[in-house]
């Protein structure tokens, strides 16, 4: 199967919408290799900027370039470009509406060997309280590409993550995503709603066919890829026809998709909405020690799910 | 503006900033007043700008980084026809445009401040899309002393430098007194100009309350020279009003109806 990294396939599509669009600026914290945007910046230096190892800085530049009409891409590892400058993208961006596009790479648990300081696993907490924030989580290399062109095409502040290892490639090469959408990316009944994005949707899908050929339960999972807006009429007919609804992140438990089902549902249809998420912080390891002890694998979906069903 | 003319502006400017903040009950009026001369000879001499088209592109940015004392730009942006002098007594109410720190929605205010170390990026990012663009416009970051405690500001002060970022000026409102007491005893900054000077840039003295003086300042920055720009204004803060003057108590405290008239009085008498 073909693989590729969701870092690396943005950078190229970021270096492709630099040519037809002129606005297009990118902002790095000596991080450009890693994130790929170094090919942007060899090819548009006067529309790249390197401010050095100094995010709240990175982030109001940004803000003062979508001021002056630019579209600046803010690049820098997840776990540095949420935390570090929180304040510059809640006054500077979120309050002010400015057209800043976040693209953070390496997120969520599976940086490896890094350990904890590197695993962004409340990144997409801290963007949901950023209101005014769009947020885009996608689950291989071409939708990453998506999820570049959507934000860049769409008015205001986003946020893109991103995951370093390279995954497997799923996904159409000219899938087109909605502000807002979702997709339901395998399907061959309801017993039970797997809802996901990013990293976690392939393994999903892993868990689903193994369900029905294994199990005989009839599985839909559906690709949550925009976490704000949030496509709330998909969830609540989630609920509507499924025993129950399994939300499954690369992200802490609290402020990521179980929260916002939960949330939304608590008020639309109360319903029975279990979880796979991190719960604690983790440790160094490989990508596949680290999901297999995790259960951000698809054994511990199918488990959770014939535990439950 | 002629010289004579600035200066009953930045009297205007200092009655506003005393009414508008009397009138909320709150705000802050002692470090308005040490920016009001810096900010009269902005808006009544040097910056080019149309205030019935605030957003006009090749307008002189002024970037109100300390935030706070956003009395000092809305009187400046009312007395120049950004809006009318009327709203400024909306200051701080609920449905008001004129927010209890500056918002980007208000017309003539460039950027959304009240966390303070954010605005000298800011006008980095303005002055890099002028450098894309190839304008000439100038960028104004008007900056706290106590506001370079921010180790943000540093940053900002290296790119600025590193980016040749010729038509940035900076201009610090050295009034010696931040929130809870005397700059000197808080975080003694000084020697300023030496940390400038040592970051790169340009580095320019005056008396922040001389209007002839911070004139020529502006008029003699050298564009020629590739290096961001800064102005080291000494101020006092709540300069104009006796009792407000080097006061710590008047940072974000607001004159009472008596000491308005009071302050209104000194002020109409110079």
């Amino acid at each position: 199967m073909e693989t590729g990294s969701t870092r690396e396939y943005a950078g190229k599509k970021i270096l492709e919408m630099g040519e037809s669009n002129s606005e297009l600026c990118v902002i790095g914290a000596d991080l450009n290799k890693s994130t790929f945007t170094n090919m942007f910046a060899e090819k548009y230096p006067e529309r790249f900027f390197d401010v050095g190892i100094a995010e709240q800085n990175m982030v109001n530049i940004a803000a003062g370039l979508a001021a002056s009409g630019k579209i600046p891409i803010v690049s820098t590892f997840a776990v540095f470009g949420s935390t570090r400058p929180m304040d510059q993208l809640r006054v500077g961006v979120s309050q002010s509406n400015l057209n800043v596009k976040v693209i953070l790479t390496h997120a969520g648990l599976i940086t490896g060997e890094d350990g904890i300081s590197a695993q962004s696993l409340e990144d997409i907490s801290l963007f949901l309280s950023l209101n005014s924030f769009s947020i885009l989580v996608p689950s291989d290399a071409h939708e990453a590409q998506a999820a570049v062109e959507l934000a860049v095409n769409t008015e205001g502040p986003f946020y893109v993550r991103l995951s370093r290892p390279a995954l497997p490639i799923f996904n159409d090469k000219n899938i087109s995503l909605k502000h807002g959408g979702s997709k339901t990316v395998y399907e061959t009944g309801s017993d039970v709603s797997i809802l996901t994005y990013g990293y976690m949707v392939y393994p999903a899908i892993e868990a689903a066919k193994e369900l029905k050929e294994v199990h005989g339960i009839n599985a839909r999972v559906v690709n949550m890829y925009s976490l704000r807006p949030l496509d709330e009429d998909t969830i609540l007919k989630c609920s509507q026809d499924s025993k129950f609804i399994l939300t499954v992140e690369e992200h802490f438990k609290y402020g990521g998709l179980h929260s916002l089902v939960s949330q939304y549902l608590s008020q639309h249809n109360p319903s029975k909405v279990l979880s796979i998420s991190m719960t604690d912080y983790a440790e160094s390891g490989t990508t596949e020690e680290l999901v297999n002890k995790y259960g951000l694998n698809s054994a511990n979906i199918v488990k959770t799910t014939l535990g439950n069903i | 503006m002629n010289i004579d003319a600035i200066k009953d502006l930045a009297k205007n400017m200092r009655i506003d900033i005393l009414n508008m903040t009397s009138n909320a009950n709150s705000g802050h009026p002692g470090g308005s007043l040490s920016s009001t001369d810096i900010v009269s000879v902005l808006y009544g001499s040097i910056m080019n700008y149309d205030s019935s088209n605030p957003k006009w592109e090749d307008r002189d940015r002024f970037i109100l980084s300390k935030a706070h004392a956003c009395p000092v730009l809305y009187a400046a942006l009312a007395e120049t026809g950004f809006f009318e002098k009327s709203e400024l007594m909306t200051f701080r109410k609920l449905n008001s445009r004129l927010q209890g720190h500056a918002h980007i929605k208000t017309p003539g205010v460039e950027m959304s401040g009240g966390s303070l170390g954010q605005g000298l990026s800011f006008g980095v990012g303005v002055s890099l899309a002028a450098k894309i663009d190839k304008k000439n416009y100038k960028t104004y970051v008007l900056l706290g002393d106590g506001e370079l405690n921010e180790g943000q500001i540093w940053e900002a002060i290296m790119s600025a430098k590193k980016y040749e970022l010729d038509k940035l000026v900076a201009i610090v409102d050295r009034n010696g007194i931040q929130n809870d007491r005397f700059t000197h005893q808080v975080m003694d900054m000084s020697p300023i100009i030496d940390k400038w000077s040592a970051f790169g840039w340009e580095t320019y003295s005056v008396d922040g309350h001389n209007t002839e003086d911070i004139e020529n300042v502006f008029k003699s920055l050298n564009y020629e020279n590739s290096n961001p720009k800064v102005i080291i204004a000494d101020t006092v803060k709540g300069k104009g009003v006796s009792f407000m003057e080097n006061n710590p108590d008047f940072h974000g405290k607001t004159a009472d109806p008596t000491q308005l008239i009071e302050a209104i009085n000194e002020i109409n008498s110079k």
